[in-house]
């Protein structure tokens, strides 16, 4: 079992995130730690997506690095960077599944590609994954047949296949009921505490954001960067900038800014 | 790193002890559960199963799902599965297994369905298509019909973009195609016409066949390839977002929406693309005539001129209108009928082209055989 203590598996420097000439987030800097659930937190179209596009190598920052333990993603040679994001697994917003493969099949695409197991093999690995998000039953089933949280579920046994060290979910709870949220929830903690896989979250959803992350960023679209890091529970409780606050609280806070005064971020250690 | 082991070992009455060590990974071979299924079934006095983990160094789903496979082997004899061995993360993890009971009548058995049975299946799909082609028709009818009486809601920037898209923009292709079988036509005709020394026919040839048939054939085909699929292709996605829902739910139908710009662009634009079609295989013709045949190009101009006739004109015109709406139609309707997934998309493109040009040729020979009894 992977050892769990504060080594940095992704580190982002220096960040900047731009489509064409529109800066959309600059200057951040933050590092995931191995084993940590790490949720990527800010108000809708701050840019959480895209960061967790960068993160996944799909989008080259404009300015920036991002280290994979001490390995440049984007300098690094093509084939090694295949190599890296195969040790991923990505849940994207709406499950992204291809439609035209059952969902045992599209758990199992990257087991038949990238391991020497049997096909009987891979099927019950493909059972066991979506079992683990409450799907059993369902693997003959093509993504067009289930619903819209089913699909998020399978998303997620996809993303789970190859048992990577890093998780990447994009959203996983929203249009999910709160009991499956709520196992969903525990099936992240559960990875992270069994399997020692680190998991980057980007999410909204205040409940899971406390229940499971233990690290965030805070990114703010009117300041074009970040202005919180650390354990959400504890920012809740020490950070006074207005936006961090209002956001965790429901806007229940009803924290504003003094005018004329420019509320510090706050990174806790 | 050391290989997956299973030892089994059975202790006092009735327990099974399994033994597991080393790295049970996915990478490494992991033993096959089918060893403790042939012991419970050899020895039905078993009635514990339990496990000692001491000597695990490391594990992933490999594990759990050998685990799996082995509890439901236990639960179907009858036998008591004892988990307190295991790793306690390996116990949290199947908890949450099997923590959602597998759905009632969700898993689908493979019957293998017999041959009768198959072929009365796709004569019934048969009849049910033939059927939704006809209630499509209808639905396109009755919206010209609102059309017509001024109820018919889309938008004009729409109907222009699409008019845009299913001429100007095929025009470079349209020439190219016609061009070439103008001249293919001249070099045909011009070497059994030569024998003759009778080549300044060649025009006679070219003109008529461009102008009564091939340019129409040839625009219609071109436009199936390209714009029918075009339709398919963006309404089926628009399906698949459930767009067409959001339109009918803001109550705007999509059969005026959607279909009836795209039917009515076509069927205007296509006699037109037809008449510039017709003029491309004329001039391939003409360059055959005057580079190939000796003959110059005002005396091919005036023969053309001569053999061609107002009624063939009106033919191809009328054959190009037909097909515009033949080509609109199918790429509507096998847009507007597809499934919700992407290779649904796929499908719904390659039928539409399919049923174009089969309607196309179908269509051409009515229209011939029409001709022939009212002998134009």
């Amino acid at each position: 079992m992977r050892t769990m203590g504060t080594e940095p598996h992704i580190t982002v420097k220096d960040l900047t995130m731009a489509y064409g000439n529109y800066v959309l987030q600059k200057d951040l800097t933050f590092t995931v730690n191995r084993g940590d659930i790490f949720i990527i937190m800010g108000g809708s179209g701050c840019g959480k997506s895209t960061l967790l596009r960068h993160l996944i190598g799909l989008k080259a920052p404009a300015r920036g690095a991002v280290l994979y333990g001490s390995v440049n993603f984007w300098e690094a040679e093509p084939e090694e960077r295949d190599r890296m994001m195969r040790r991923f697994g990505v849940m994207y917003q709406s499950g992204a599944l291809w439609s035209s493969l059952t969902l045992a099949e599209n758990v199992a695409l990257s087991l038949e590609l990238y391991t020497t197991l049997k096909p009987a093999q891979i099927r019950e690995i493909a059972s066991l994954k979506l079992a683990l998000v409450g799907l059993a039953g369902f693997e003959d089933y093509y993504p067009s047949e289930i619903s819209g949280g089913m699909k998020k579920r399978a998303g997620i046994a996809r993303a789970m296949a190859l048992d990577p060290e890093l998780l990447f979910f994009d959203e996983p709870s929203a249009g999910l009921d709160p009991v499956s949220a709520r196992l969903l929830d525990d099936l992240i903690l559960e990875l992270k505490e069994s399997l020692g896989t680190t998991v980057v979250v980007v999410t909204h959803e205040l409940a899971s954001i406390f229940a499971i992350g233990n690290n965030s960023v805070f990114i703010d679209p009117t300041e074009k960067t970040m202005i919180a890091t650390g354990h959400p529970v504890r920012l809740l409780e020490e950070c006074g900038h207005p936006t961090v606050r209002n956001f965790l609280t429901r806007g229940e806070a009803r924290a504003e800014a003094k005018p004329g005064e420019n509320p510090a971020p706050c990174f806790l250690a | 790193m050391a290989q997956p082991g299973l030892r089994i070992e059975k202790e006092d009455v009735g327990t099974l002890r399994l033994f597991l060590d080393g790295e049970w990974k996915l990478a490494n071979n992991i033993p096959s559960p089918r060893e403790v299924e042939g012991i419970l079934s050899a020895e039905p006095d078993i009635t514990r199963a339990s496990f000692d983990t001491n000597g695990l160094e490391g594990w992933d789903s490999g594990l759990l799902t050998f685990l799996l496979s082995v509890m439901d082997q236990c639960t179907l004899k009858k036998v008591d599965v004892d988990r307190d061995g295991l790793p306690s993360g390996v116990n949290r993890l199947l908890a949450l297994a099997t923590a959602v009971p597998e759905r009632q009548g969700a898993r689908r058995g493979e019957a293998r369905v017999p041959f009768l049975e198959r072929v009365g299946v796709s004569a019934i799909d048969f009849r049910r298509s033939l059927l939704d082609m006809v209630a499509f028709i209808g639905e396109t009818f009755t919206s010209f019909v609102r059309l017509f009486t001024g109820r018919a809601r889309f938008r004009g920037s729409d109907m222009l973009l699409i008019l845009q898209e299913c001429s100007a923009d095929a025009l470079p292709i349209v020439s190219l195609i016609s061009l070439l079988v103008g001249l293919i036509l001249a070099f045909v005709g011009a070497i059994q016409l030569k024998l003759f020394g009778a080549q300044i026919y060649v025009a006679d040839l070219v003109g008529i066949g461009m102008v009564r048939a091939m340019g129409a054939i040839m625009t219609g085909i071109i436009i199936a390839g390209r714009t029918g699929a075009a339709f398919a292709a963006s309404i089926g996605t628009m399906q698949v977002n459930e767009e067409i829902d959001a339109l009918q739910t803001t109550g705007v139908s999509p059969m005026d929406f959607l279909v009836l710009p795209r039917v009515l662009a076509l069927s205007l634009m296509m006699p037109l693309l037809t008449i510039y079609a017709d003029l491309m295989g004329i001039l391939g013709g003409l360059i055959v005539g005057v580079l190939g045949l000796d003959l110059s190009a005002m005396e091919y101009y005036q023969e053309t001129k001569k053999a061609i006739g107002l009624t063939n004109v009106w033919i191809g015109l009328f054959s190009g209108f037909v097909y515009g709406v033949l080509v609109a139609m199918a790429g509507c309707m096998r847009g507007m009928r597809c499934g919700r997934s992407a290779s649904a998309v796929g499908d719904a493109t390659t039928s539409a082209v399919v049923t174009s040009i089969v309607s196309i040729v179908v269509a051409t020979a009515i229209i011939t055989v029409l001709c022939d009894i009212l002998g134009i």
